[in-house]
């Protein structure tokens, strides 16, 4: 990590908006408690990285926060999660409405075996972002330069998705995501499935996207955490250890089980 | 850390372990390897012994039922004499019609009776019965339709080909041999010898049959004439009724119970029923469709319409089972990805899941419209057996009128005496087959032109 980004992430983070608002948050699977108690204010255009150990419950936190967890017959969510202060898990809210606000990006690039063009366009094009052709070329192109992906593919917009490199692909998919116009992105692991080059790529991507949305990502890497994030969250066993400024975490850990964590002794 | 640097000896063996060579087998290898030889020797006899019994079945297929594709017909000149189809005399179609088809087989009788004498053929015994068997009486049937048409032909002399008997036929297809002639009640040695004559100035000839495809099945007296036309058309009927049916039903059974339907007891109850009707032996559902659509519902029996519905209930778990195959087959970040982006879930299934598990889904299709096509045991029980020479109308009445299907026409004939049947029987066999084959061809096809990598 380099000073200069260090120094440059030490803007004021409290003083910006928060964009969600999550209260005792409780998740079941079945029997097993996976989430407990968790209560955690994520800010509007700043990077959050959630870190902790296997199976300790960041995905399921990360999916709570766009009801991706709905699609999971046994899972169980209790408590308040505000978004922009409306409660997403009220009764009144479709889940599509939601989706639509809070995009995602998975860990393995999924990108639909279809065109280029085609997988951009869909999120616009189900949500009617486009008024006619012309307009929908705008997004996608837009959307395709915010994942630094235009150069690359300007020329093969027709060609399947499936045919591109694996970072090639997980650009891809943050494209599709941005299309919708979404104002916050999920993103789980983003980088897992990409080599060292590709990793770099869309981490500078994630710095870039920071100004128009808030952005959570898991992540096993720490590096990579303190590289992109500007407030990170340490999960540890179903429960939210600490959270707090990105350099406060790694530089001065309150609790130990962070530290031990950030040093390797647990894993 | 002494144990690094030392061969560490496995804990429970009581010495270190001696080193030998890679070039030699031990005979733990040894005996491994000698499994594994034994069990590929067990899958080519396997393979072999299922490919054997495939061509015998095929081969015997062919040699008993190629022959049906072929007909012998005589071309001699035939007189239409005027007093026999004409007594009146007036030409007059009403008045004509008044003459039967046994009429008409005086013109054949006598016509074959002039061929005799002028060519000179001298046959010892040929007697009155030799010539008025000679000819089909679909032959004949021919000739007063001929004249019916055409009340000009009255008193000329024409030179149609005329279909011979099943024995006759019989006679350039191996059947009928010179001694099975002189057992056999309906022919002669004479009759024999008569048809070798004449075959040999070239009178008769044993060409392409395409009444056999086409014409209707006919009665025990004349098995030469009979053709697989209404079995055809009632196994496509029965096909599209099937088709139309069991594809839009058994697809959205399928997501409804694979995407939306909630997991508990009553939807766990349907899939191991839905299992188990894949597996309920044919009759049964025969016996429902006898009760409920023929009985209860009081639609005809022998209708293409009753065996399409019974044919759907049978392929409908079929088609169900690998429906829901090619929608679990869709990886899962298919859904992830169209939920993560908003779409609904119907979105979600009908832009993207459907489209990749299509292949699936229709392969799945066309297998279950195969193994309906070769159905018989139901067919039987609603009355598909009946003995149908009309054809039926054009679809949706068509529908209702009786009709044959092709597994069971093999069945029929198969029953009747005449070894001209059982010929019959084989050639169907082949039509069968064909539809089959050309059925699992267009599956493929489908297969590979849907088919897409993610
Ligand atoms: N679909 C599910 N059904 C049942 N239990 C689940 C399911 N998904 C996750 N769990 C359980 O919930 C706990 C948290 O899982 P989760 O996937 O959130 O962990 P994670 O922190 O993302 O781990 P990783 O870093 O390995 O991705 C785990 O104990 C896991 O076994
Ligand atoms: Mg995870």
């Amino acid at each position: 990590m380099d000073d200069v980004r260090l120094a440059e992430r030490a803007v004021d983070t409290d003083a910006r908006d928060i964009k969600f608002q999550c209260r005792d948050v409780q998740v079941w699977y079945g029997e097993k408690h996976a989430i407990k108690d968790v209560s955690v204010d994520l800010l509007d255009k700043t990077v959050t990285a959630f870190i902790g150990p296997s199976g300790c419950g960041k995905s399921t936190f990360l999916r709570c926060l766009n009801r991706m967890n709905d699609t999971i017959g046994i899972a169980r969510v209790e408590g308040q999660m505000l978004l922009d202060g409306e409660n997403i898990y009220d009764r009144r809210v479709d889940p599509v409405q939601l989706r639509a606000r809070v995009g995602m990006v998975f860990q393995k690039p999924n990108p639909f075996p279809k065109s280029i063009y085609d997988n951009v366009a869909y999120g616009p094009r189900i949500h009617g972002l486009a008024r006619n052709r012309a307009e929908l070329d705008e997004i996608v192109e837009k959307a395709l330069r915010g994942a630094a992906l235009w150069n690359e593919v300007k020329d093969r917009l027709h060609e399947t998705g499936t045919g591109l490199s694996g970072g090639q692909q997980q650009r891809l998919c943050i494209a599709r995501a941005v299309a919708t116009a979404p104002e916050v992105l999920l993103m789980d692991e983003p980088c897992s499935a990409l080599d060292p080059i590709a990793t770099a790529q869309v981490e500078e991507l994630i710095d870039e996207l920071r100004a128009t949305f808030s952005v959570v990502i898991v992540t096993h890497s720490m590096q990579q955490a303190a590289r992109v994030s500007q407030k990170t969250a340490f999960f540890h066993l179903g429960n939210l250890v600490e959270y707090g400024d990105t350099d406060d975490i790694f530089t001065r850990p309150r609790d130990p089980r962070t530290e031990s964590y950030i040093s390797g002794r647990i894993g | 850390m002494t144990d690094a640097t030392t061969p560490r000896p496995h804990p429970a063996s009581p010495a270190a372990p001696v080193r030998r060579s890679l070039l030699i087998e031990d005979a733990r290898t040894k005996r491994r390897n000698a499994a594994e030889r034994r069990f590929r020797a067990y899958g080519v006899v396997a393979i072999g012994l299922a490919i054997a019994a495939l061509v015998f079945l095929l081969f015997t297929i062919f040699r008993d039922g190629s022959s049906a594709f072929f007909q012998t017909y005589a071309r001699i000149p035939v007189a239409i004499e005027a007093q026999v189809v004409d007594p009146a005399g007036n030409r007059d179609p009403a008045e004509m019609q008044k003459v039967l088809t046994m009429g008409y087989g005086k013109l054949l009788d006598n016509a074959l009776a002039a061929y005799v004498e002028e060519n000179g053929i001298q046959i010892e015994g040929l007697s009155e019965r030799d010539l008025s068997t000679f000819f089909s009486a679909q032959g004949r049937a021919d000739l007063r339709n001929a004249v019916l048409a055409d009340p000009a032909l009255v008193g000329t002399v024409i030179e149609a080909p005329v279909m011979t008997s099943s024995r006759v036929d019989g006679m350039f297809k191996g059947r009928v041999s010179r001694d099975s002639a002189a057992r056999d009640a309906k022919t002669s040695v004479a009759q024999y010898e008569l048809a070798m004559a004449m075959e040999k100035q070239g009178d008769l000839q044993t060409r392409f049959n395409w009444d056999f495809v086409t014409s209707t099945d006919s009665s025990d007296n004349r098995p030469e004439a009979a053709g697989l036309g209404v079995a055809i058309l009632g196994s496509l009927y029965m096909m599209l009724i099937v088709l139309v049916l069991s594809l839009p039903i058994g697809v959205a059974a399928s997501i409804y119970l694979e995407e939306f339907a909630p997991k508990n007891r009553l939807t766990d109850a349907i899939e191991v029923n839905i299992s188990n009707l894949a597996a309920v032996p044919s009759i049964v559902f025969g016996i429902l469709g006898l009760a409920v659509f023929v009985n209860f519902v009081g639609l005809p029996r022998s209708a293409p319409i009753v065996g399409g519905l019974v044919l759907t209930l049978l392929t409908l778990p079929t088609i169900i089972i690998s429906t829901r195959a090619a929608l679990k087959a869709v990886p899962p970040s298919i859904r992830d990805a169209a939920l993560g982006v908003g779409a609904s879930r119907m979105q979600t299934m009908f832009h993207h899941v459907l489209p990749l598990a299509m292949p699936g889904i229709l392969t799945g299709t066309i297998l279950g419209l195969a193994h309906a096509l070769g159905e018989t045991a139901p067919l039987l029980l609603i009355g598909m057996v009946a003995f149908v020479t009309t054809y039926p109308s054009a679809p949706p009445e068509g529908f209702l009128d009786p009709a044959s299907a092709l597994p069971v026409q093999v069945y029929n004939w198969t029953q009747r005496a005449d070894p001209a049947f059982f010929e019959r029987a084989s050639g169907a066999i082949i039509v069968l087959l064909a539809f089959l084959l050309a059925m699992n061809l267009l599956a493929i096809y489908l297969r590979r032109k849907f088919e897409r990598r993610w």
